[in-house]
């Protein structure tokens, strides 16, 4: 029994990593809280549900089209929005990502109701694979594997392509990365983006196992701050290892002390470990 | 010198006046739906108000006010309901619980900057939401109806068609957070905390005992935030934990005084006063619709407030007084009034 919370609890970790990267790296780079990050997640799941229902497009084959939406999403939520509450004071950047995020929620519940949809008939819907006493759920280990493929390949790009480095360097010294010669409206821009495909990547694989509504980004959206927290801003591999810890604490909370009190102990496990690494387990 | 005092001078008739403006209003439309809308805003102005003293002035972000919020509610509505106490006694010792937990939840969290700070706030009041709704003694997630005692002002019940004694209720307890709030921001404590907010380590160089300041403002916010819970349960009659734990209550303070002007007085008032009128209004005319247009089109305010007017409403107003003082030629600058 215990492999299988062990288990259960690794797999929605991965996926929570994949979630947090895109909060991380926002978070790293620009400076700001994306509270409409769920709020991606979420317009991934329906995108595939959408797709799903209307062409009948399985969420695997309707991945990057929806990676893709949620990108330009980002991309414009930068340009139109974000651009301009990046230098300003106080709180108003939160203010205005939080506005973003009441207004996809409602959005969402205007057009498709605030109905919980399923996507009931995948190619991996019902399948299992059993490991001696354990159990794996084939949606739920696609969408693992899934996320930690993708965290490498954003880990990759973000050490390794100049572009990355260009990412870096931003997040470092914005005023010393421009008179490199990087144009930082750009390389912001470009980190919403990526952040967006990310969640919208998530969201194909969670659309999945899970179910489709205007609020079903935001649990995630919220653990994901904790995770991006405990991991360390802008850190990509803290995400990761923040991620699994989180999925595992989320676990086994609910074994040993009933499901209602598994949030506690996420959230528990935070403050517990900032109070030893004030800035997350792999801050910079 | 003489150029502050008078402006120091203005803002208090100012509050003043605002202040006896919303304390008639409810007497003069008799309107039940109107009255009910101007208690939310009151007391969501009070919340937004209690909320400044600890991330307006001292730059702490909280993103955790709901737990103080429902202790306050949980604490009055218990001694009310198990021990017969009333709610004015259960006010105060919500008060004082709320007070203590935000002291020893915070003092350990008050090392910690900027954005980890208010992951952890956001934390505290998620764990206290999940601890109450499986908490048995309090019926968990069931909630609490309110036991109906005998009407009158000591068990704070009234007529449920006579709003007005709730208004004046909560009003007085507007009052009274906005004095201290205006107290505190004109002492000693309040030039501290602004210190604290602008730069802590300047601050603690100069012999600030940053900590305690911070663990003040934060007992005294969490306080005025529970006597507002407590009045909340008593006027709804009926809590449980998503009610008053609710992440969307955090959040709708934090909003509300953001949207109206963080660190200032005149904030929490204006901000209050778009929300809540704007929700209220647009849910009773497109209401039952479910579709959510009021949230629709308060989204939308607020990302165009952010984008073009990231100092708050008050700043608008302070950009246009500006304006005029240059114009008339007056040499002041406004940032001197808060």
């Amino acid at each position: 029994m215990i492999e299988q919370v062990a288990v259960s609890g690794l797999l929605m970790g991965l996926i929570y990593a994949l979630v947090a990267v895109g909060l991380s790296l926002t978070w790293g780079v620009l400076d700001i809280i994306n509270f409409a990050h769920g709020e991606y997640l979420m317009l991934s799941m329906y995108t595939a549900f959408w797709l799903y229902t209307l062409f009948n497009m399985d969420p695997y084959v309707s991945l990057p089209l929806a990676a893709l939406l949620i990108f330009v999403i980002g991309y414009l939520n930068y340009k139109i929005v974000i651009k301009k509450v990046i230098d300003a004071p106080g709180l108003t950047a939160l203010l205005a990502t939080f506005g973003l995020s009441l207004l996809f929620r409602n959005l969402a519940q205007f057009f498709w109701t605030p109905n919980i949809r399923f996507i009931s008939n995948t190619i991996v819907t019902d399948k299992k694979i059993e490991l001696g006493s354990v159990v794996l759920g084939m949606p739920q280990l696609v969408a693992a594997i899934g996320s930690i493929i993708m965290v490498f390949v954003i880990y990759h790009f973000i050490t390794k392509t100049k572009i990355g480095k260009a990412i870096q360097a931003t997040a470092q010294d914005k005023s010393t990365a421009r008179l490199m010669g990087i144009n930082t409206e750009k390389i912001y821009a470009l980190t919403l983006a990526i952040a967006g495909a990310a969640a919208g990547i998530a969201g194909s694989f969670m659309s999945t196992f899970y179910p489709v509504y205007p609020e079903s980004g935001m649990m995630y959206g919220l653990l994901g701050f904790v995770i991006v927290a405990l991991g360390g801003f802008g850190n990509i591999m803290g995400a990761l290892y923040g991620g699994i810890i989180i999925g595992l604490a989320e676990a086994f909370g609910a074994y040993f002390l009933g499901t209602q009190f598994k949030y506690a102990v996420v959230f528990l496990i935070y403050l517990v470990v900032i109070q030893f690494k004030p800035r997350g387990l792999f801050g910079w | 010198m003489v150029i502050i005092r008078d402006i120091l001078r203005d803002q208090k008739k100012g509050i003043a006046a605002l202040l006896v403006l919303i304390g008639l209003l409810p007497f003069i439309i008799q309107d039940n739906n109107f009255r009910h809308v101007m208690i939310m805003f009151v007391l969501f102005a009070a919340l937004g108000q209690a909320w400044n003293i600890i991330t307006g002035y001292a730059g702490q972000t909280s993103f955790g006010h709901a737990a103080f919020f429902g202790i306050g509610a949980y604490a009055s509505t218990v001694l009310l309901w198990k021990f017969d106490v009333s709610p004015w006694i259960g006010m105060l010792v919500g008060g004082i619980i709320a007070s203590l937990v935000a002291c020893v939840v915070s003092y350990p969290c008050f090392k910690l900057s900027g954005h980890y700070f208010a992951i952890a706030t956001l934390a505290i009041g998620e764990i206290m939401l999940q601890l109450f709704v499986s908490w048995e003694y309090v019926e968990g997630a069931t909630g609490i109806m309110l036991p109906i005692k005998e009407k009158g002002l000591l068990n704070m019940q009234f007529h449920p068609a006579n709003k007005l004694p709730y208004f004046y209720i909560i009003y007085l307890l507007f009052v009274l957070i906005v004095s201290i709030a205006y107290i505190i921001e004109r002492s000693k404590m309040g030039f501290y905390l602004k210190a604290i907010r602008e730069n802590p380590d300047a601050a603690m160089a100069i012999g600030i005992d940053t900590t305690k300041y911070k663990l003040y403002a934060m007992a005294v916010s969490a306080f005025l935030t529970a006597i507002v819970g407590s009045f909340y349960a008593q006027y709804v009659m009926y809590i449980d934990p998503f009610m008053v734990f609710a992440l969307r209550i955090s959040m709708q303070i934090v909003l509300l005084t953001v949207l109206g002007g963080l660190g200032n007085i005149f904030g929490p008032i204006i901000g209050s006063a778009i929300l809540i009128f704007l929700s209220q209004y647009t849910r009773i005319i497109l209401g039952g619709t479910g579709k959510g247009v009021d949230l629709i089109l308060f989204g939308l305010l607020v990302v165009v407030m952010a984008c073009y007017q990231p100092n708050g409403i008050v700043g608008l107003f302070r950009k246009f007084v500006t304006k005029r003082r240059r114009e008339v030629g007056v040499h002041g600058t406004a940032d001197v009034a808060g």
